[in-house]
Formats: C-alpha cells, structure tokens, sequence
C-alpha cells in the first residue's frame, strides 16, 4: 500500500457528524424510562458550618413530591467519595460524605434531596426543606489558611500535604548566581464549562444496577462506584452515552452519581438528575487555583543554572478523584524544555472551604509552563536578550534527543528550533517588533506587544510503573478489541470514552489501514461497561497515544490469524503469505484471499488449519513505556489601549508538533479549542468567590466563556517529529493549545507595557485589570520621580548650604 | 393550571398539556420527545436550546411553552429535507468540522440558518456577530466561521439549482 492511500494522515470527515448535526443524540438527560423519578438537590448556602437541625418532613407532603432525605438518611451506605491519588505519606484525606450529614465546608455542597415525580416539583420542594446551620469561620486564602492561627477546613488542620522533588545542587546554582528571577503567578481558579451539563440516571432491577452519566470516565466510575456503593461490580453497569464536552470536569465520581444510585436502591425506581448550569458551576469541580512562586538562577548570557517552584495548589474542601495529583502533574514540567543542572520543586496542598479542584484540560502542566515561560521572558528583560534568544540558548537541540531532563523525565523526540522557525515566519516577527519599536517611539496609546511559549508537555497518561511510582491508585494502561465479523466488515471495542474527539473517526482510520478493509466498514463501540468492559477512558490526551496503540496491536493479532487461514485455505506456509492492501498473497504467485474472505471462512469453520479457533477477533492491553511529549511554538501579538486597558489578540499563530498525524482536521480541532481555552484563561475567566466564601460567578453572564466576537483567527501549521515510543508515532494533542496558549497570550501583554514599567498582570487580564495595574504603575513612577527631585532639591541646599 | 396548546413543529401538528411555566425546551424534549434542541445554561446566554419561532431564532429556554401557542417551530430535527437531504448549514458544519461534542451544534444551526436567509452572503464580521450569541466550548469558533460560509456557499449552489430545474 503507498502511502497516498494510507487512511492514517487524511482528513476525513467524522462520522460522528451525521448524528450530531440532525439531532439524533443520546444525551443522559433524553433518557425517559417508565415509572422515572426526579431528583432536585438542597445545596448549602453556607461556607463553612455546623448543621444543627435537618427536618424535611414538610416537604414531604408537597405535590408530586415522593421521597425527601437528609444526610443523615444515606449515613450509613453513603460511603465516602473517593481520592485515588494519596500523594504522599503524609497527604490527609478527610471523609467526604456524598450529602453532608453534619459539616458543610463549601457553597454548594449537598444537604438534602427531594425525589418527585417532575424536575419541576422536585425543585419546588426544596423550599419546604428546613435546615439550621451554625456558622463556622470561612477559609478562603490560601496563605492565610496555613498562617497559625487560622480557622481550619477539617480538624486535622488546613494542610492536605507537602510534596519535594528535587534534582541536582540547587543551591549551588543559586550561590552567588549572577542573575536571579524570582516571581509569583496567580493561576486563577477556573471552572471548566463543557457545554453539557451533568446528568445522571439510575436504574436497578432489585438485582443489577445501571448508571448512565455524562462522564468522561465510564470504566473508572464503576470501579469506584462499585468500592464507594458497596454495589458489587459485576452488578453495576456504568453508560456513557453521548457526552457533551468534558475537559476534565467529568473525570470525576461525584456526589450525584452515588446518591442517584443509593435512591435508586431505596426506591426500587428508575431517577433521573440533569444539573442547572448555576448549579454546575458551584459543583463541578473547579480548575487551577495555585499560587506559584518560580525562582531561576541564570548566568548573565541567559544560561539557566536552575530553577525552584514553590506552589500552592487550592484543594478546595475535599480532595476528590485526583484532586492532590494536579499539581504534581506539572511538578516534572516546570523546567519546560530546557536545560538546567539543578531543580527544585515544593507542593503544599491547602483546604478551603471552596468546592474542590481536580483536572482541568493540562492539569498541572498549564500552571507549569505559564510559570517557565513568564519567567523565561522576565529572564530575557533582565539579561537585554530578545526573549526567542534565551529560549534558543537553553533549550534541548534537536540533535540532543532522546534527552533526560532535569526532572527524570526523558523526551525521546522533538525539534524545537523546526517549529519555532516556522512559528516565526509565519508570524513575520521582525515586522511586527519593528512596529512595535516605532509605537514605543511614537508613545502610541495603543501598545504592541508580542508574546512568546515555547512549550512541551507530557501527555498519554500513562506508564503504569510511573503512576504507580507516583502513589496514583490505578494503571495506564488501555484496552481495544477488534472483531472481523462474518461478511467483512470491523467492530471495534475501544476503552477509550470519547465526548467531542472523535475516536470513532479516527480509530476507523487507523483499522482501515491495519487490516485493509474500507473506513466505511469500521464500526467503533465505546462507553458502555457491559459491552466494553476493560478501558482506562479518555482524558489527559492518552486515547490516540495509548488507546491506540491498543487498536494497533489487536488489529495486528487479528491479521495473524488471518494470515494463518490463508495460508492454510492457499496451502502455503504462512510464512509465505504476505499481506497488503487487505490481501493475503501467497510470495512470487497471483494466488490470494482477501481478508472479508477470510472472515467468512473462519465464520464457517468448514476448513480451518488444525486447531485453529474459529474466531477472528483478538483484544490487546497496551501500557506505554514512556509519556508522549508534544511541544511546539505559540506567537501572539497583543494591542494594548493603555488607556482603557482593553487587549486586543491582533494575530495568534501557533506550531505544534503532536508527531504523527491520524486525522489533520481533528488535530486542527483540538488545537483551536485548545487555544482557546488557554486565551480565556489569560483575558476573560475566574471564578471568584466573596469575602463569605459565596460563589459569586454562578451563571454564564457572571463566568465569561469566549464567543466567537471574543476570539481572533488562529493560524495554526504544525511539524512533524515522530513520537519513537510508539509504532504509530503519535503524541497526544488535546491539550496542547491549552497549555501553550496562557502564557503567549500574557508575555505579549507584558512585553506591550513594558515601557510603562510594568512587570506582571495577574490573570485574568481583564481591561480594568490591566488599566489598574498602568495606574499603580504610574503612581509609583511619580513617587519614584518625586523623590529623586527631593534628593536632588535637597542635594541642592546641602551643597548651598555648604 | 394547565393549558392545552397545539404547536406546529417541523411542520407536525403537535399538541401538549403544560403547566404555565413549563419552558418550551423542556416541552419540546420532554413532552414532545424532540431531543435534539438542547439545554446548556437555562438562562439564555449560551443559546443551545436556540430553535425557529416563525422562522426567528428564539432561546426556548427562555419563553414558556404556552406561549408558542399556535407557532411554528423549527427545531434541529426539522432543518434536513423531508427525503434527508442535510441542509446548508448542517453539511456545512460536518464539511468544516464546525462540531466537536455537538452539545451547542443544534443553536448554532437554527441561529445560521435564519442568518443566512436574512443574509445570504455575509462579511466575516456579519458571521461573528451572527454567532456571538452562541457558546462552543470545543471549537475555538474558527471552524464555525468557516461553515458559515461554506453554508452561503452551498445554499447559493442549491437556489441556483432549484432556478435551473424550475427553467
């Protein structure tokens, strides 16, 4: 086969589409069984406080209404939700009651629930609720929070653990180090906003028990659910079924899955859940939150000597599925892609009493690359280098690869300097300093700026070994089947979970090319444990990078067996038989099978080599040896109005290398909304809470998503440098424009104010944000002028005097 | 109280019994089961529940069933021809890759759809404004854009074939 007529590299339409785009979906919230109930949930109005009193009873009798329970009512069999990665020895997990029985220790959390017989009814209902609260201090920041003295979340302190990594003499590097950067970021807390709001439907037959959800995470959820329930596994069915958006937010088991199980146990009744947006974004777990302070020792030509990170990471109340874990994803990555002898590198978990954090798209390793990068063009200010110069002098050079850095891990490709001259001339970045220059020059109100992320990142979550190393309570593994059936055509079984990414496309793609039968012919089955019953399930950009090497293999076994009956059905030896383009030929002759004959003569068994099962499907578990390591270079260019402090993205133009390409118009997808993702962070969201610790972003009118008048025109191109850990060569590319895009976006806005003496804009840098930070500015410039002309004047007098 | 209304969807005559305050999203996907029309924010920003009132796009979240009494209504479901034929915009979309999850795709599709009747070849910035009042949290939008005006395209192309068959 030529490689013109490969599936794999061809943007092929999704098949996904068709549905999607006529309204024929399977969203959790369409499933209407008979004889179906609605659950409607009280939450706290409270941050932190005692509950006194619980009485339901007048909600009881509200129409519709058939059931009403407190935390008290789920005790006994509630469980607590769980936290799979216990980072540390010392890390502290305290019980996390699904419905809180006698604490809350966050807005938001769950009280009580009615079950009614409509949505509408349930949430009626709740007002008859009455619940007595005994406030309790709030705890709301996180240095505050580990201050002596301070309020705490739970009784054994605000303190949910300290994790060290480090590598080299860090203090060597810093001795007596000529140029030394030491600054601290604010990752604002973000919430992360899929489209589709949570839904959850419980069924049980009094025997065997089934839970749709819009989950990311169907395999994991039934394990989990099966531990936290007490509803033994093989009895518990777990549905993903369309699910609309994740971006980590449903990689989680949540309060509402295991009390919509537990009221369906108790009920006999099938219940439904579906989320109001408000109650989303109290409730979904958050994302970010980390102060981080990043110091770094470089000699004066920009060489970095090393780097230390000491990080906050915000837990919010409870750690949840990996809540500690985030952070320690970026610990390996806070040197980015360059070299260094030393590095250092300290987590401290803290409780608030917020709703808890967890994965949020790049988990961990956004916050790392905005802290190297922003650092990187401080470093380049300090040392008068153009902030591309001090990147090209520390990075790993492509002749240096496979490389180990300084934090373990080792990169076995990349070529920095491809994608970043490619960025550049795409960008025209002479041109536009050259603008900038003669705006500085011109002191135009409107400031040019442009920004610079040079990233990688690892992705294809994970090596078992490595997680296993890093405490986290499951494998990386990923697990694919492979069917041919009787007439020709492929059903694929993946573990993979899909909400967006388009699996079933390019696994089909992939298949194609393995076993030489048309895309058309591959059906992809996902997201249902009873009929996919192994997976690891999608997030952390490891589907294609792990799941599909999975696929890869399973196909291969597949064509084995193929190949044995061919052989056999052309009494030639195996092997002799060659196979290409979906046909199996006997070496030097025109004798061949194709492989739709071979599945049907292996479905009708009538002349099978001895022994020969008559199957032709095989499973593989794929475990990757290594992460894969995505890099690229993002270029932004920022018009600043230093006058109303309002940024204007004038052009964006981003390179990633994710290796190997299976579906350019997917990757092409991934990337855009990764970017913009990465763009909103930096200008538009926050969730913010008030002095009491309420939610004050609890609607899309508070929390700003992008709109399509929000965004600019990406230009998006990519290089392309196999991953070598892989036989397909692919790098995971989810996450990518995420990562890369924040700290491109506010280096520009830095680079533009520069002039103006300013040295950092916290995120999100919004016009007011950034009009305050040029006031503040100002100020202290006049203070600074003020007092040097009192020195001056007074220099004066004393020379007269004298 | 209830009210009985009769509502004409994707040219069906439907008819329902709804309290005042039931939404005429949740009436649509629940009472009439058209699931299609989806529900994002429930308050009117993110403009996944947009379908056609007569023709004009309206957030079905944002107005109570009974008072599309004796409307017309287009929802996603209702934009292919009756022999399945996509629409425009619905080829347009899958051509472009204009969807990722597809949770918001069924706004988007009844807001171009009505844009480009009004508007049948529009500037990049029409688009944009056109679109702002619907939020993807996949796509980044660019694609979007790009099957906006591939739509125009092929609405273009079909009206052209239309006035050659009817010669």
């Amino acid at each position: 086969m030529t490689d013109t007529m490969s599936e794999v590299g061809r943007a092929r339409r999704r098949k996904e589409d068709a549905r999607l785009v006529t309204g024929r979906t399977q969203w959790t919230d369409n499933i209407q069984l008979p004889g179906m109930l609605h659950v409607a949930f009280l939450r706290s109005p409270m941050a932190h406080a005692r509950i006194t009193r619980v009485d339901v009873s007048a909600a009881r009798g509200r129409p519709g209404v058939v059931a009403v329970f407190g935390g008290a009512d789920f005790a006994a069999e509630q469980g607590s939700l769980p936290c799979a990665w216990p980072v540390t020895e010392d890390v502290v997990i305290p019980d996390h009651p699904p419905m809180a029985v006698s604490e809350v220790r966050y807005v938001g959390e769950a009280v009580a629930c009615v079950v009614a017989t409509d949505r509408y009814k349930a949430a009626d209902a709740l007002d008859a609720i009455e619940i007595d609260y005994e406030p309790l201090e709030p705890v709301l920041d996180m240095t505050e929070a580990l201050a002596e003295g301070s309020p705490t979340v739970h009784e054994s302190g605000n303190k949910a653990f300290t994790w060290k990594f480090a590598q080299g003499d860090i203090g060597e590097a810093f001795r007596d180090a000529p140029v030394v950067i030491d600054r601290t970021f604010v990752q604002q807390r973000l919430i992360p906003s899929a489209m589709e709001p949570r839904a959850v439907v419980a069924q049980t037959d009094g025997d065997r028990f089934t839970l749709h959800s819009a989950t990311q995470i169907p395999h994991i959820l039934r394990v989990m659910l099966a531990l936290t329930t007490g509803i033994p596994e093989h009895r518990l069915r777990v549905i993903a079924p369309d699910v609309g958006g994740g971006f980590g937010s449903k990689l989680q088991v949540t309060a509402e899955e295991v009390l919509c199980l537990l009221i369906t146990r108790r009920l006999g009744r099938p219940v439904k859940w579906t989320e109001s947006r408000s109650e989303g974004n109290l409730t979904v777990h958050h994302g970010r939150d980390q102060l981080q302070r990043i110091s770094v020792a470089a000699e004066r030509d920009g060489r970095i000597r090393g780097v230390k990170v000491d990080l906050l990471a915000d837990m919010g109340a409870y750690l949840m599925l990996v809540t500690p874990g985030v952070p320690l994803l970026g610990a390996f990555m806070y040197n980015g892609i360059y070299k260094m002898d030393a590095y250092d590198f300290t987590c401290t978990g803290v409780f608030t009493t917020k709703m808890p954090t967890d994965a949020y798209r790049g988990a961990g390793r956004p916050e790392a690359t905005y802290a190297i990068e922003r650092a990187m063009d401080e470093l380049a200010v300090e040392v008068g280098l153009d902030p591309m110069e001090v990147r090209r002098r520390n990075w790993i050079k492509h002749s240096e690869f496979p490389y180990t850095t300084i934090a373990g891990l080792t990169y076995d490709s990349g070529n920095y300097e491809a994608a970043t001259d490619r960025a550049l001339a795409l960008f025209g970045y002479d041109k536009l300093r050259a603008e900038q220059a003669d705006r500085r020059d011109r002191r135009d109100p409107v400031q040019l700026g442009i920004g610079i992320s040079t990233y990688t990142e690892m992705c294809g979550l994970a090596p078992s070994r490595v997680l296993g190393s890093l405490s986290y309570g499951a494998g990386g593994w990923e697990h694919a089947e492979v069917r041919m059936l009787p007439t020709g055509t492929v059903e694929v079984v993946t573990g993979t979970s899909p909400h967006g990414q388009g699996h079933v496309t390019a696994w089909s793609q992939i298949v194609a090319d393995a076993l030489g039968v048309p895309f058309e012919d591959v059906s992809v089955i996902h997201g249902d444990t009873a009929s996919s019953h192994k997976g690891m399930d999608t997030y952390g950009s490891r589907s294609l990078a792990v799941g599909g090497i999975a696929l890869v293999q399973a196909c291969e076994k597949v064509r084995e067996k193929a190949r044995q009956v061919a052989a056999h059905l052309m009494e030639a030896s195996a092997d002799d038989v060659e196979f290409s383009d979906g046909r199996f030929r006997v070496r030097g002759t025109t004798t061949e099978r194709t492989i739709q004959e071979i599945a049907l003569a292996t479905f009708a068994a009538h002349d099978l080599p001895e022994g020969f099962e008559p199957r032709l499907d095989a499973q593989a578990t794929f475990d990757p040896d290594n992460f894969s390591f995505p890099h690229g270079t993002h270029l932004c260019a920022v018009e600043v109005d230093t006058e109303t402090g309002a940024t204007t993205i004038r052009s964006y133009v981003a390179v990633d290398d994710v290796g190997k390409v299976v579906n350019p118009l997917i990757v092409e997808g991934q990337v855009h909304g990764g970017i913009a993702q990465g763009i909103a962070q930096a200008l538009f969201e926050e969730a913010v809470y008030d002095a009491e610790g309420n939610l004050l972003t609890t609607t899309m009118a508070d929390y700003l998503l992008p709109s399509a008048a929000d965004l600019p025109d990406f230009v998006t191109d990519r290089t392309e440098t196999p991953a070598t850990t892989n036989p397909l060569g692919v790098k995971g590319a989810g996450e990518a424009g995420t990562i890369a895009a924040t700290p491109a976006v506010v280096n520009a806005i830095v680079d533009a104010l520069r002039p103006y003496g300013v040295r950092d804009v916290r995120m999100p840098c919004t016009p007011e944000r950034v009009w305050r930070t040029l006031q503040n500015r100002a100020l202290q410039n006049r203070a600074l002028q003020n007092r040097a002309l009192q020195n001056r004047a007074l220099r004066n007098e004393e020379g007269a005097s004298a | 109280m209830n009210h009985p209304i009769t509502l004409t969807v994707n040219g069906v005559v439907r008819e329902a019994t709804v309290p005042a305050r039931r939404l005429l999203s949740d009436c649509l996907r629940h009472d009439l089961g058209l699931t299609g029309t989806h529900v994002g924010c429930e308050h009117g920003v993110c403009g996944a529940c947009t379908v056609l009132l007569d023709g004009e796009p309206v957030r079905s979240c944002l107005m109570f069933a009974a008072t599309a009494d004796g409307h017309e209504i287009t929802t996603v479901e209702g934009l292919a021809a009756a022999d399945g034929t996509l629409s425009p915009a619905q080829r347009a979309f899958a051509e472009c890759h204009g969807l990722q999850c597809g949770f918001c795709t069924p706004g988007f599709l009844c807001t171009v759809t009505a844009f480009l009747r009004e508007n049948a070849a529009p500037t990049d910035e029409e688009v944009v404004e056109a679109i702002s009042g619907n939020l993807c949290r996949c796509t980044g939008y660019q694609n979007i854009i790009k099957a906006v005006h591939r739509a125009a395209e092929l609405q273009a192309e079909t009206r052209a074939d239309k006035e050659e068959g009817a010669r």
